[in-house]
């Protein structure tokens, strides 16, 4: 089959740049995902369309260091690796000396349209491995855009924890301008490997994330992330995620704080592929204005994954008459000896408890936050790292300062 | 452990070992010209008798038909329809006008007794009024038999409480106005493949209409049969409550043993206006095909009520055994303040079968309400799916919805899955959604049988427990029957 | 005069699936400063939707009439503008605020009623020092702080905290609505402790009640009996005995 969709503004720009190869080949035939593809219903990508995209331009040493400051203070001290537009600022990052940089190998998966995106404009990202047995701490992955013209990124990185390693990725993305991050992560968890990855996306509301994490667990391994999604106008957090080998643990938690016209999507399967994993999953949603929040969570739990535990949490807040949530959470499950569960509850906040802080004198306004904080604790609690949890505490609190004010 | 063992075996040979309604009734049929054309169209609506605009409405839901495209995105799986390869029209051949029960044919009446309906009713088919029957509830039965309904019974006092029961062949003729003005306006006729599928060719199914203020003086319940090799079953039901009017509506399936495939492809539509009350219920227990997936109906039915009036209620109950494929979401359109849906399913499938059945809420309106409870049970090799839609508008200010999904699976064979779509866009209105998915627990196995009980009447018990809350949504009539119909399932299947 | 607390023909309603449903039914009611005062009266006579309004509960719309506390116009008022004020409700069934913090509650609570009140707020040592004297006079654990507010908490703890909020937020004027309901003779004391530890000049109350056993331990100045909207009759602290002795009929009687 040759080009079967009409060339869009974007298409034709990323045609334009991309490496020659299968993943050029299905973008050409598929073009960006549209309503009309079941996962992507509620977030097609037809303003994205209309935009043609153009690689960034290059960013001096002393204005990236000023991104740095401005964007991500919270990387200035400790190990970091620093991306800006897309390529990597060798003087701004500090690796510990244990990892190793290896050359990346991310697979291109056909049916993900962000993979193949991703795949046929491929930019090398962040490549490491964590040897076995190493406890490296934690590493700050920086990826900062900057340009007034619609620009684009496409970093894909590799984490790989070897058996019995350890590692915190504190994964923050953010910039200046309209532009498209499209970066992807592949992780992959050996045995009893623990990785935990903490991901903050402030980017510009003008700007689109579309951002593909693919993760595989063995036996008795962790991956434990928790995103936070505070920025963008549009975006698509989605994450795969594996369990293959006895016994191991994923956690795909998250919070999107949305405002204004913001539309986030968060995408996430999980696949029980071995018996006796366990999976958690806790996302909520806050969202005022006209933002639109979606979630879509599918546990799929294969015949030989027995004693499969899943659970599975979507909470929206509905602050103003416009703000909408779509809510897909799903289950398809194979094997019989499982304890599968999940919930979702939406609604506006509650007028009893609202009046009661009210009739104890606090104002209208703090006690709305307050509320607002105690529904999101559910999720952020779950950050056991207590500086992680500082750090993210102070982004929505600071976030929610910054919508009040 | 030799326990579950058992009790797989127990219950993998759900409803197939024994399917007792397995048996063809030898009546003369009459056949319309086999395959989907205009022609045949013009074939049953002569037939029919129906005026011209019948026809017309018949003809643009086939036109409809012929654009549309078959849909994809279920779960469940089927070999390609040849909808050239059927015939759409089967009418027994009956003595002219019978016009009392006496003069029934006798091998339908035995075809009843064989389906298992209710002795009660059979001894109303039969005119036999039995001493105990006069505490009962009566009961009416339109008995579809294939394509034609060929019985109405307490037709007349219905009509004295000013109820209109009858096949809707006959509510074309003799109420069109009503049927004009309902028919297709909560099922449009391109609504889906199906259902256009159905608008052109149905040829019979139930007319109710209940006027404003009548209390229905009893149930009313109809029994659909899928007699003749190769006829699809394409009824329409339409039921229309006035201001304040109520009726509780009983629907019963089975069809006899058969190789191929059969289609059936019903639209049910309800129009409920101003604090009226419909309750439609459903025990469907049609062939399910072979163990290996050999034969099995395939039920692929739209059904769908519309909340038209303040303080409306529709609300659905289904017990859904049989079928190869059940496909299919009875739904509520809630447009009137206040107004109130609900859903109770219980589905439940082993061998080969496929269900992928579920709801739609349609909130439109302030401070409706809507209530959702499906059980799931999976055994054998089949796949069972929920698929559900809630769907908050704008203006459904304080609207509610509660979903609880539970799913059960028996064996390592099976599948349960769960797809809700919850849509709000209104911050005002709350949807509450709760599923899990399980297995029987040995401890309630173990416990039932430390007290005696054998294992499948154990299991028996315990799926019953775990559909209680939708089983007490039947009318009497139904839930005995429905339990009957679980236990049975799984009783035979040991020794 | 007073000037204190003046109701005069309140009307109010609530909206019953779509049908407005009158309530209060033209309620005159005077407490004057300092006195306590007690609201007696079958179920479903609006005791609970009179405690509702004056504290500003937005589910009741007010029809008619007015309330009037210190000179202001009470039901102009946002709720923590009336709490600020000095009006303080002791809820029958407190809500459960799940993810909110107990202290963190009270000092924000506290700091936002002192900021309106132009006093200064407290930090938190003074907070904690604050607090801990109130839990230590209560007999409660600072466990109860570190909980959410009323979450998991018993009956008695409810209303134990309830009381600690009284306390803390230092009220001119505080309503009782049925804080007597379900509790043991215990956690009574503890409730009417609270209530007579504020009492004097500067305070008042309004206890609402259908027992006359909280009455034992908080003796009211004067006792109101109300049915169907209304205060139909009004005495003196007799009247609550009168009330236990020979139920409501008597009252109910005169006025039909």
């Amino acid at each position: 089959m040759s080009e079967s969709v009409a060339l869009s503004p974007a298409l034709g720009s990323f045609l334009a740049r991309a490496h020659e190869g299968e993943a050029r080949e299905l973008l050409a035939r598929q073009g960006l995902p549209q309503r009309r593809l079941e996962a992507w219903r509620y977030t097609p990508l037809r303003d994205v369309d209309r935009i043609g995209f153009e690689p960034p331009a290059h960013v001096s040493l002393g204005e990236a260091e000023a991104l740095l400051a401005r964007l991500a203070p919270e990387a200035r001290s400790g190990f970091r690796v620093v991306f800006v537009n897309g390529v990597l600022v060798p003087e701004l990052t500090r690796l510990p000396e244990a990892v190793i940089l290896t050359a990346p190998d991310a697979p291109l998966l056909a049916d993900r349209p962000l993979s193949v995106l991703n795949s046929a404009l491929q930019q090398p990202g962040l490549s490491l491995t964590v040897p076995a047995g190493v406890e490296a701490g934690q590493i700050c992955l920086v990826s900062l855009v900057s340009g007034e013209e619609p620009v684009s990124t496409h970093l894909a990185h590799q984490v790989t924890l070897e058996k019995e390693a350890t590692l915190t990725l504190l994964d923050i993305q953010s910039g200046e301008g309209a532009y498209l991050a499209n970066p992807s992560l592949t992780v992959s968890v050996a045995e009893g490997a623990h990785l935990t990855h903490l991901r903050v996306q402030q980017d510009d509301v003008r700007a689109t994330n579309l951002t593909l994490v693919n993760a595989s667990i063995a036996e008795h391994g962790t991956y434990d992330s928790f995103t936070l999604t505070l920025g963008s106008r549009l975006s698509r957090h989605e994450v795969l995620a594996h369990l293959g080998g006895k016994h191991a643990t994923v956690h795909v938690n998250a919070a999107q704080l949305l405002a204004g016209t913001q539309h986030a999507d968060l995408t996430s399967v999980i696949t029980h592929a071995a018996p006796d994993c366990n999976s958690r999953q806790t996302v909520k949603n806050v969202l005022m204005d006209a933002a639109h929040g979606v979630f879509q969570g599918k546990i799929y739990v294969d015949r030989i994954a027995q004693k499969t535990d899943g659970y599975q949490m979507n909470q929206a807040l509905l602050l103003s008459e416009k703000a909408q949530i779509d809510s897909k959470p799903e289950l398809e499950i194979y094997a019989d000896d499982v304890k599968c569960s999940h919930g979702a509850t939406v609604g506006a906040l509650d007028d009893e408890q609202l009046f009661y802080l009210r009739a104890r004198g606090v104002p209208y306004d703090t006690a709305k936050a307050m509320l607002v904080r105690a529904f999101l604790l559910d999720a952020l609690s779950l950050v056991t790292d207590e500086a992680a949890y500082a750090l993210l505490d102070q982004r929505v609190e600071a976030w929610w300062l910054n919508r009040e004010g | 452990m030799p326990a579950v063992t058992e009790t797989r075996e127990a219950v993998e040979t759900l409803g197939q070992s024994t399917y007792k309604w397995g048996f063809e009734t030898d009546i003369e049929m009459e056949f319309a010209p086999k395959g989907l054309s205009e022609e045949t169209i013009r074939f049953i609506s002569a037939r029919k008798q129906e005026p011209e605009w019948m026809l017309d409405w018949r003809l643009q839901a086939f036109r409809a038909w012929q654009a549309m495209e078959e849909p994809t995105w279920q779960k469940p799986e089927y070999p390609a329809i040849d909808y050239q390869d059927a015939f759409y029209f089967a009418e027994p051949k009956k003595k002219p006008g019978p016009k009392s029960l006496e003069e029934v044919d006798p091998e339908l009446l035995r075809t009843y007794e064989k389906l298992g309906i209710p002795l009660h009713e059979q001894a109303i088919l039969a005119g036999v009024e039995g001493a105990d029957q006069a505490e009962r509830l009566p009961v009416a039965v339109d008995a579809v038999f294939d394509s034609v309904s060929v019985v109405t019974t307490f037709r007349k006092t219905l009509e004295e409480a000013g109820v209109i029961f009858c096949p809707i062949s006959d509510a074309i003729r003799e109420h069109p106005e009503l049927v004009k003005r309902y028919l297709g306006s909560v099922v449009p006729v391109s609504d889906n493949f199906f259902a256009a599928l159905n608008s052109a060719v149905f040829t019979d199914g139930s007319f109710v209409y209940v006027p404003e203020g009548v209390r229905c003086p009893m149930e009313l319940s109809t029994y659909f049969r899928i007699n003749a090799r190769n006829t699809g079953q394409f009824e329409r039901t339409l039921i229309i409550c006035e201001d304040r009017a109520t009726v509780s509506y009983l629907e019963g399936c089975t069809a006899p043993m058969r190789d191929e495939n059969q289609l059936h492809a019903a639209v049910v539509e309800l129009v409920a206006m101003n604090d009226a009350t419909i309750k439609y219920s459903t025990v469907q227990n049609w062939y399910p095909g072979d163990e290996n997936g050999k034969g099995g109906i395939y039920n692929f039915v739209t059904k769908r009520g519309a909340c038209r009036g303040r303080n409306a209620k529709i609300s659905w109950t289904q017990v859904e055994t049989g079928s190869a494929i059940t496909w299919k979401y009875p739904s509520c359109i809630l447009a009137g303040e206040g107004s109130v849906g609900e859903f109770y399913s219980v589905a439940v499938t082993n061998n080969r079968q496929q269900a992928d059945t579920g709801t739609k809420m349609i909130h439109l309106a302030p401070n409706t309400r809507s209530t959702i409870i499906a059980k799931t049970i999976s055994a054998g090799h089949s796949d069972s799916t929920y698929r559900g839609l809630v769907r908050m508008m704008p203006k459904a200010r304080g609207a509610r919805n509660f979903t609880q999904c539970d799913s059960l699976l028996i064996g390592d064979q099976c599948g349960a899955h769960t797809v809700p779509y919850i849509e709000n866009r209104n911050m005002t209105a709350r949807v509450e959604h709760e599923a899990t998915t399980s297995k029987i627990s040995e401890d309630q196995l173990f416990y039932c049988r430390s007290r005696g009980l054998s294992e499948e009447d154990a299991v028996g018990l315990i799926v019953n427990g775990f559909c209680k809350d939708v089983l007490k949504e039947l009318p009497m009539e139904f839930a005995v029957e429905a339990q009957k119909l679980l236990q049975l399932s799984l009783e035979g299947s040991v020794g | 005069m007073n000037d204190f607390l003046k109701i005069s023909g309140l009307c109010a309603q609530i909206d019953d699936n779509g049908t407005p449903k009158e309530i209060l039914r033209g309620l005159d009611l005077d407490v004057p400063k300092g006195e306590i005062h007690a609201i007696m009266g079958p179920n479903g006579s609006g005791k609970s939707t009179l405690s509702y309004v004056l504290a500003g509960r937005e589910d009741y719309e007010v029809t008619g009439g007015s309330a009037h506390f210190m000179g202001e116009d009470l039901l102009a008022l946002e709720p923590e503008e009336r709490a600020a004020l000095g009006v303080f409700l002791a809820f029958q069934a407190p809500v459960e605020l799940p993810g909110v913090n107990n202290a963190n509650f009270l000092r924000t609570a506290v700091n936002a009623v002192r900021r309106a009140r132009k006093e200064d707020e407290l930090d938190a040592v003074g907070f904690l020092k604050a607090v801990r004297a109130e839990t230590k006079h209560l007999h409660m654990s600072d466990e109860m702080l570190k909980r959410n507010v009323n979450v998991g908490f018993s009956g008695g703890e409810k209303k134990r905290n309830e009381v600690l909020q009284m306390r803390m937020l230092r009220p001119k004027f505080a309503i009782l609505d049925e804080t007597d309901s379900g509790l043991d003779i215990d956690a009574l004391r503890i409730v009417a402790e609270g209530v007579n530890s504020l009492r004097g000049p500067d305070f008042s109350a309004l206890i609402i009640t259908h027992h006359q056993r909280l009455l034992d331990y908080i003796k009211p100045d004067r006792v109101h009996v109300m049915a169907k909207g209304r205060i139909i009759h009004s005495g003196g602290a007799e009247v609550a005995l009168a009330l236990e002795a020979q139920g409501y009929q008597q009252y109910l009687e005169a006025v039909a």
